[in-house]
């Protein structure tokens, strides 16, 4: 009891902190901006462990953070191998073919208006189903390994990443794509100087969308059948023997990698994209 | 109807029908093996006659060797790829045909699916908004929980999914409830993060004259901040109801649920009924769109009404 007590004070006391930070002097340092969310989490953190073993929490409902923490250091060897079978073989690879596929349809759904009045609904519809349900279809085409998980993702991506695209690419201004006329611009010339340039913003939004949704995709499709290895069928098994602490690891895997994913397509947008308004903050 | 809006029907008409057309001649190479062999067990003639010759030539091939197949192939029981018109036959028996009571009826699998959803989405829509405000009006919420709600949104939050499930049954707790807790977790985030954009979207100008006008913050809220978001309300809850769904339908594949969209997808995966698979992809794709649907009519009258509609 004691100890959720300490719980208690311990929340007050980073709500206390908090409120100074954001009420002092140096609200609007990136010190704080810092400082702030990570009081917080950490407060979350050690609340959490407090409780857990105050009011002695069994292992199947909850594990503590030092027992995660301690699984998870222990199974390193084995939280890498699901890495590398889900996020790098199944998720990154139908990413990149997801993704690159949407591209080039985007452009010629670009080219042939008959395509973008007739492919850009159909796609804005898809886009909104939940696609995770075609992974026991692909499983079963593609067998357990990690192609029927990239195949998912794969399909998964393809229709945000395509709407986002064509959308982009008639970004440019009929002033500008005129100017580019007055200078005699081949298709290709103002495709590649003026519309693709400009349709950035868009295709880095839907890259960003599309990471999550692959670590989703390959995620989901391994509880329909995988073989002995990945993070999906790693957490359903877990779940199974009840070992939670596992589960979670695997968990904080998922996250640092989708965080990691997600935060390197926004460094690269960042590179790309360093003349629009929202990057020169 | 305007020429434009004729032109634009047609275009996703004919885009469709290629659809259907690809889909019909997909599934011949498909499931020519399988065909070809049920052919071989009846004691007709097959070429190449040994099924072992079949196994790794190509489906193309076959397909030209066996033209009297091809007629086949769209009529299976347990086809690798169902013709679409096998899809829309089952769709129809297991909606029209059965009892809305009945085990088999997808309408009782999708009101299942449906009524976690909704549950769901309204937990998480309703926490969602009031999370928003608490961010707006508090600058310690909006310094220390923002950025965790935005990190949130690149996580795989689904992968919680399973050990939500066992862990509420565990204690307890099963049927709707963990389905919806897993409805409301995954439309939360995008609820939060367009509010507060909507919230935050007044400009300084809007917002001087609610000051000369000495309205009080609630009556800035009520009367200004609320009434600017809905645009971004409606949005956000567009992506959160199709997450709900989705949420929904993964919060019945761990437990091996006996109900619901979700469990009729696991046990047509286990049984091999691809037909089922596919009619209740289908079914899922369909709800989906009538409830972004829904919410996009709603979205045009609330809008309309307000005279915030372009």
């Amino acid at each position: 009891m004691i100890l959720v007590l300490f719980a208690v004070f311990l929340w007050l006391f980073g709500w206390w902190l908090n409120s100074r930070l954001a009420s002092g002097p140096q609200a609007d340092s990136r010190a704080v901006r810092f400082l702030a969310p990570m009081i917080f989490g950490l407060t979350i953190i050690a609340m959490w462990e407090l409780v857990v073993r105050g009011l002695d929490v069994p292992l199947v409902i909850l594990p503590a953070p030092s027992v995660i923490a301690v699984r998870f250091a222990d199974s390193l060897p084995i939280l890498w191998a699901d890495f590398v079978q889900t996020i790098i073989k199944g998720a990154l690879s139908g990413y990149l073919i997801g993704c690159s596929a949407a591209f080039l349809m985007a452009i010629a759904v670009d080219r042939w208006d008959f395509l973008r009045l007739g492919l850009l609904p159909v796609g804005n519809f898809v886009a909104a189903l939940p696609i995770v349900g075609t992974a026991p279809i692909l499983v079963m085409w593609f067998g357990f390994d990690w192609h029927s998980k990239a195949a998912v993702v794969v399909v998964m991506v393809f229709f945000p990443m395509l709407v986002n695209t064509v959308a982009g690419l008639r970004e440019a201004t009929a002033m500008q794509r005129d100017l580019m006329e007055t200078y005699a611009a081949t298709y290709w010339q103002s495709f590649l100087k003026l519309r693709l340039p400009a349709a950035m913003p868009f295709i880095f939004n839907g890259l960003k969308i599309s990471t999550t949704l692959a670590l989703i995709g390959a995620i989901v499709a391994e509880f329909f059948g995988s073989p002995t290895l990945g993070m999906g069928f790693r957490i359903s098994t877990s779940v199974g023997q009840l070992s939670l602490d596992m589960v979670w690891a695997e968990i904080v895997v998922a996250a640092l990698a989708g965080t990691a994913f997600y935060g390197l397509v926004a460094m690269i947008e960042k590179a790309v994209t360093f003349w629009h308004p929202s990057q020169r903050g | 109807m305007t020429s434009a809006g004729i032109r634009a029907v047609w275009a996703v008409l004919t885009v469709v029908g290629v659809i259907i057309l690809f889909w019909y001649a997909a599934s011949v190479p498909m499931n020519i093996k399988g065909v070809l062999t049920e052919f071989e067990r009846a004691g007709e003639q097959v070429d190449p006659p040994k099924a072992v010759d079949r196994r790794d030539m190509s489906e193309f091939e076959l397909v030209f060797d066996n033209p009297y197949a091809i007629d086949e192939t769209w009529d299976q029981d347990r086809p690798r790829l169902p013709a679409p018109h096998q899809v829309a036959e089952e769709l129809w028996e297991t909606t029209v045909e059965k009892k809305i009571t009945s085990k088999r009826s997808l309408i009782y699998h999708a009101w299942v699916t449906l009524s976690a959803t909704m549950l769901g989405f309204a937990i998480g829509t309703g926490l969602g908004i009031l999370l928003a405000v608490g961010i707006v009006h508090s600058r310690v919420m909006d310094l220390s929980v923002m950025p965790w709600a935005i990190v949130s949104q690149t996580i795989p939050i689904i992968a919680l999914a399973p050990m939500i499930i066992v862990v509420l049954y565990s204690i307890g707790i099963q049927g709707i409830i963990p389905k919806a807790i897993i409805s409301a977790y995954l439309s939360f985030f995008p609820v939060v993060v367009g509010m507060v954009k909507g919230l935050r979207s007044p400009d300084a100008m809007q917002l001087d004259l609610l000051r000369t006008y000495n309205a009080s913050r609630s009556q800035g809220f009520w009367k200004l901040r609320l009434p600017a978001s809905m645009p971004y309300l409606f949005t956000s809850l567009k992506i959160g109801i199709a997450a709900s769904l989705v949420g929904a339908i993964v919060g019945e594949l761990p437990t091996g649920a006996v109900a619901g969209l979700g469990a009729r997808l696991l046990a047509g995966s286990y049984y091999g009924q691809t037909v089922q698979i596919w009619s209740a992809l289908f079914a899922a794709a369909i709800l989906a769109a009538c409830l972004v649907g829904l919410l996009g009519v709603l979205e045009r009258l609330v809008l309309k009404r307000m005279g915030m509609s372009q």
